[in-house]
């Protein structure tokens, strides 16, 4: 597993039935994307997160494939609808197999 | 949009001569052959799609990026100047709120960033915005 990889999510506490929530996820990540040489000329190899996703209560929010040319600490920014109180999970999948999660309770008032 | 033979050429004729370096022109190939396997090569229609980028980016390490497209299930974005295209592709399940989403990229130069949206009802469009890059982010 990478060194200091850290998931931020930011998701409102508490919504209306039904609502769309805008989310914003962060996690810090190197992101070496395969194309840098180290100073004897060599590649460094390719070590990403490739894979994001987001559900909510078991339903999928957002699946999203990554690639080499997504920046340093992946950020994603989104909607997702919010029918009642229950669990957003979020999940990445890094390149090395290891899997980081977060997850955020959204109450309906 | 239909090209004749002629026009074809011409375009071929103009790519090579912008692209004098073979390494680029084998990326934009790449490009297009990853929109082919997206699409399955099914026609892809102009519009539809909304790209938000900078028109100036003054790092291409980090560039800031949106896509949306009312009704897709889906939205693959490709910067057609990287080393290598690909750059993410948004698959929107039912919980989505929006059938948008945003990030950061890289960007190797000054190029197209193009979205392909896939709709609910199998049709596909296309978006595209350009983005000049004063300092690029793909290192080298």
């Amino acid at each position: 597993m990478a060194d200091g990889v850290k998931p931020r999510v930011k998701a409102p506490a508490t919504a209306k039935a039904g609502e769309a929530v805008v989310l914003k996820t962060l996690i810090s990540h190197v992101m070496e994307s395969g194309q840098r040489k180290n100073k004897d000329g060599s590649l460094i190899p390719r070590s990403i997160i490739n894979r994001f996703t987001c559900e909510f209560n078991g339903t999928m929010v957002v699946d999203v494939e990554m690639h080499p040319a997504i920046s340093t600490n992946p950020y994603f920014e989104f909607e997702a609808v919010i029918p009642a109180t229950g669990e957003l999970k979020f999940t990445w999948y890094d390149d090395d197999g290891s899997v980081y999660n977060d997850a955020k309770t959204v109450t309906v008032a | 949009m239909e090209l004749n033979r002629r026009e074809t050429l011409a375009l071929g004729l103009g790519a090579a001569a912008v692209m004098a370096l073979p390494v680029r022109f084998a990326a934009a190939a790449t490009g297009e052959e990853m929109i082919a396997a997206f699409t399955g090569g099914a026609a892809v229609t102009e519009g539809g799609v909304t790209v938000t980028a900078p028109e100036i980016a003054e790092n291409g390490n980090t560039v800031p990026v949106a896509v949306s497209s009312e009704g897709a299930v889906a939205i693959m974005v490709l910067a057609m100047g990287n080393p290598t295209p690909g750059v993410a592709t948004f698959t929107f399940g039912e919980g989505a709120g929006a059938h948008a989403a945003s990030t950061r990229i890289r960007l190797a130069g000054t190029q197209d960033v193009v979205a392909i949206a896939k709709m609910a009802d199998g049709s596909f469009a296309r978006g595209a915005a350009t983005v000049k890059v004063t300092i690029g982010g793909c290192g080298g």
